[in-house]
C-alpha cells in the first residue's frame, strides 16, 4: 500500500510545475492549461484524504473542482478568443488594455 | 512491492513527466496532448485510490469535454505567429525562484508534519460502493453546493457565449 505522503508529494510535485507556467509562459493558453494542472493537483490530495479516512466527501469536493475547472475552461477561452479576434495576438504582455 | 505500488509510481512518473512537458514546448497543440497524458494518469491515481466515480468523471469531463474545448480554441486561433515569439517572459528567473520557493515551504510543512498530521489510515475493510456512496453525499449533505454548482455552470455558459461572440 502506498503511504498517503506520497500522493502529497506528488500533488506537490504537479502544482509546482502549474505554478511555474502560470508565472514563467508568455501564450495565454498555457497558463489556463497550466491553471487546469494546478486544480488537478488538489484532486490528487482530496482524493488520498478522502481513502484515508473512509469516506467520500473529498471525492464530492473534487467534483465540485472539476465544475468549477469546467466553468473557468469556457469563460476563459471565451476571453481568449474575443482578445485575439482584436489584438490578433495570444501573448500576456499584450493584455494591457480594459477596453479598445 | 505490489502491483498496486508499482502502478502508483508509473502514474505519478507518467503525470509529472508529461507536465513537465507540457510547460516547456513550444507549439500549444503539443502542449495540451501531454496535459491529456497528465490527466489520464491522474485518472489512474484515481483508480488507485478506489475513487472510481471520479476516475470516470476525469476521463470523460477533463479528457472528453474540456480539452477538445482547448483543442478547438488552439484550432480557432493562429499558431504560425505564436511559434516564431518567444515562449518565456522577461521576469521567468524570479517567477521560477518563487515557485521554488513556494515548493520548498509546501515540502517543509509536509515533512513536519508527516509524524503528527497523517494519523493511522482507517480504511475500512469493505468500502462502500464508491458510485452509490458519492450519490448519496453529492444529493444529501451536499445539496445546497450542488445546486449553486449548477447555477455557476449555467453562468458561465452564457459567459462563454457572450464572450465569444462577435457582437453583443
Amino acid at each position: 500500500m502506498v503511504p498517503v505522503d506520497h500522493y502529497l508529494w506528488l500533488s506537490l510535485a504537479l502544482f509546482t510545475i502549474g505554478v511555474i507556467g502560470v508565472l514563467t509562459r508568455r501564450n495565454v493558453i498555457i497558463i489556463l492549461m497550466s491553471i487546469e494542472l494546478i486544480l488537478n493537483a488538489v484532486n490528487i490530495n482530496l482524493v488520498a484524504f478522502s481513502h484515508m479516512f473512509g469516506n467520500v466527501d473529498g471525492q464530492v469536493f473534487a467534483i465540485f473542482i472539476i465544475t468549477d475547472a469546467a466553468a473557468e475552461a469556457a469563460v476563459g477561452l471565451g476571453i481568449i478568443l474575443a482578445f485575439f479576434r482584436n489584438r490578433e495576438t495570444l501573448l500576456a504582455d499584450e493584455m494591457d488594455m480594459l477596453k479598445w | 512491492m505490489g502491483l498496486n505500488s508499482i502502478l502508483f509510481y508509473f502514474f505519478a512518473a507518467l503525470a509529472v513527466g508529461s507536465a513537465i512537458l507540457m510547460v516547456t514546448r513550444r507549439n500549444v497543440v503539443h502542449g495540451a496532448v501531454y496535459l491529456i497524458t497528465t490527466l489520464l494518469a491522474t485518472a489512474g491515481v484515481f483508480l488507485l485510490r478506489q475513487a472510481e466515480f471520479l476516475f470516470i468523471t476525469q476521463v470523460i469531463l477533463y479528457v472528453g469535454g474540456i480539452m477538445v474545448l482547448f483543442v478547438f480554441v488552439i484550432m480557432l486561433v493562429n499558431l504560425d505567429v505564436s511559434l516564431l515569439q518567444y515562449q518565456f517572459n522577461r521576469q521567468r528567473f524570479v517567477a521560477g525562484v518563487l515557485a521554488l520557493a513556494l515548493a520548498a515551504q509546501l515540502f517543509i510543512v509536509i515533512k513536519m508534519g508527516k509524524t503528527s498530521l497523517f494519523p493511522q489510515a482507517r480504511v475500512p475493510e469493505v468500502l462502500p460502493k464508491n458510485t452509490e456512496a458519492v450519490a448519496d453525499a453529492l444529493f444529501g449533505r451536499f445539496m445546497l453546493p450542488f445546486e449553486i454548482a449548477s447555477i455557476l455552470l449555467l453562468v458561465a455558459m452564457i459567459g462563454a457565449v457572450v464572450m465569444a461572440k462577435r457582437r453583443v
